[in-house]
């Protein structure tokens, strides 16, 4: 597949958000209440600060059993725009403006550790390794937010089994690209870099573990973790690693970023749960981003609403202590 | 300062605090308000809050510190009530679009994170305060108690800083601005009554030469 990096003809990003939202954003533009002109001002800050660039990058997807179905996905431009991506900086609109910097090509992702077959993947490999299929998941953070995304990518088994794990490998760790130079965030944030995520073998071999290469059938914009993350649908945000450079399969439960930062609040499962509050809100509700206040809150499902598909990883498991 | 002068003022000082609401609502409504329509109105009114305590606290250093400014107190009691009006927006914004008005869920919040206990202390600080601001509060209090009850306000808007700092993740300095503004408007009491102590120890020490 041939990927242009920076045509300067190519259609930025922002063109391809859907009419709706444009028009709403016209409308909100033109709108003569007394701050609109300092809200503007805000939009023109936004247009001026560098936005990352988008190639033509239309992929060919087949769809999949495994997508959400009666789901309105969130518009492209709040999945876009309001990222948790700490590489970038702390701010939800941080990733928006700084993940431009991020050179996604050439790309490798190395295998490590407990199996028979090391290997280093090029993301032209990655892409196309498997068929792109598209998944509409549910998306929850930790910070008690929710979105609906259209992924597109293949379950993360596909690669596992290229690779061949040891028996012994019990757990999986990924890393995230550390490169402060193209990465603001990285210097800013007091974090111990870079970014770990780990999941259990059977975690990661489930289905519905993809490795995500797009979204919205083109690929990954640089602020949602291009070029190639894991998604894991039924766990908070944090746990699906974003622009990984290694999959390490080890013997024991590898350390994460966030666990390691506050062990007492970030488990390690990080399981959506309605019943296991963070220590600074409550998990039994949520916020839908994008829609409008009045119907904003809704009710915490239990596994993310994937209940049926994954409950019984953690038969037997008191989720309460490993939350 | 003319009393016409001072009403056209308080006109547009109404219009200065109620625009900003009449914005909020009407981008609310429209979902114009970004991604996450709850926090920005969270966020909107609990900035607004503190700006307008510390404009509330700044009046009376800046009448020390300029004379020619006396009259500026007139403006203080409104601008204390506009802020305790934006404080119970956002105690709203709390109860309806974060809680759904569930008693239990505000009660877990409440015994469970101190930000949030920190805000509410920080409102129910500013209560009483907006409940004597009449002039025949002050009458009944006498001018002493009155005057005593009413440094509640520094306690408050400390409280909200603080309420502030622990509601956003680590990492992020939003509140810095606020803190600074805060700290130099509370900081100003002390300065300014030790240089006039400075400058009455002096004139007698003048005319003894």
């Amino acid at each position: 597949m041939l990927i242009r990096k920076s045509d300067p003809n190519a259609i930025p990003s922002s063109e391809i958000t859907p009419r709706s939202v444009y028009m709403n954003r016209r409308t909100f533009m033109a709108a003569g209440a007394l701050g609109a002109a300092a809200l503007a001002a805000d939009r023109f800050l936004l247009a001026m600060a560098p936005e990352p660039v988008q190639a033509d990058t239309k992929l060919a997807t087949v769809p999949s059993p495994l997508s959400a179905k009666g789901l309105t996905p969130t518009s492209f431009y709040d999945i876009t725009h309001y990222n948790n991506f700490y590489e970038f900086g702390p701010n939800k609109d941080d990733p928006a403006r700084y993940a431009g910097r991020l050179k996604t090509r050439p790309w490798t992702v190395e295998v490590d550790g407990l199996v028979k077959k090391k290997k280093v993947f090029d993301i032209d490999a990655l892409l196309k390794l498997r068929p792109l299929e598209d998944r509409v998941y549910r998306f929850r953070c930790v910070e008690a937010w929710s979105m609906v995304i259209p992924w597109v990518g293949y379950s993360l088994s596909e690669l596992i089994k290229q690779c061949e794990p040891l028996s012994s490998a019990k757990y999986v760790q990924f890393t995230s690209v550390d490169r402060p130079g193209q990465e603001p965030g990285i210097s800013e944030v007091n974090l111990d870099w870079p970014y770990t995520e780990g999941l259990r073998m059977d975690e990661a071999m489930h289905p519905l573990t993809m490795l995500t290469l797009g979204l919205y059938g083109q690929l990954l914009p640089n602020q949602d973790g291009a070029p190639v993350r894991v998604v894991v649908p039924w766990k908070y945000g944090f746990k699906s690693a974003k622009s990984i450079v290694k999959v390490k399969f080890v013997k024991d439960q590898p350390g994460t970023t966030w666990n390691e930062m506050a062990s007492y609040t970030y488990g390690f499962y990080s399981n959506v749960n309605p019943n296991v509050d963070h220590t600074e809100w409550s998990q039994k509700t949520q916020r839908v981003i994008g829609a409008p206040f009045w119907k904003q809150l809704e009710p915490t499902l239990m596994f993310n609403g994937y209940g049926d598909q994954v409950a019984s990883l953690y038969k037997g498991m008191d989720l309460n202590k490993y939350f | 300062m003319s009393n016409r002068v001072v009403i056209v003022l308080k006109a547009l000082v109404h219009i200065a605090c109620l625009a900003p609401i009449a914005w909020l609502i009407f981008h609310l409504i429209e979902n114009t308000l970004g991604p996450d329509p709850t926090h920005a109105a969270a966020f909107f009114t609990g900035r607004g809050t503190l700006r307008l305590l510390v404009i509330t606290l700044a009046i009376t250093p800046v009448r020390k510190l300029v004379p020619k400014l006396g009259w500026i107190i007139r403006f203080r009691r409104m601008m204390g009530l506009y802020a305790f009006f934006y404080a119970c927006l956002h105690l709203l914004t709390y109860v309806w679009l974060y809680s759904g008005f569930s008693l239990a869920a505000m009660i877990d919040d409440i015994s469970q994170r101190k930000f949030i206990t920190a805000g509410l202390a920080a409102w129910f600080l500013m209560l009483p305060l907006a409940l004597t601001s009449t002039a025949w509060s002050i009458r009944k209090l006498g001018g002493k108690n009155w005057n005593r009850l009413h440094r509640l306000v520094y306690v408050a808007a400390i409280s909200g800083v603080i309420h502030y700092w622990w509601g956003v993740k680590q990492g992020v300095r939003t509140p810095l601005t606020i803190t600074v503004a805060l700290c130099i408007v509370l900081a100003a009491r002390p300065v300014l009554a030790w240089a006039k102590r400075q400058s009455a120890a002096e004139v007698p020490a003048e005319r003894s030469i």
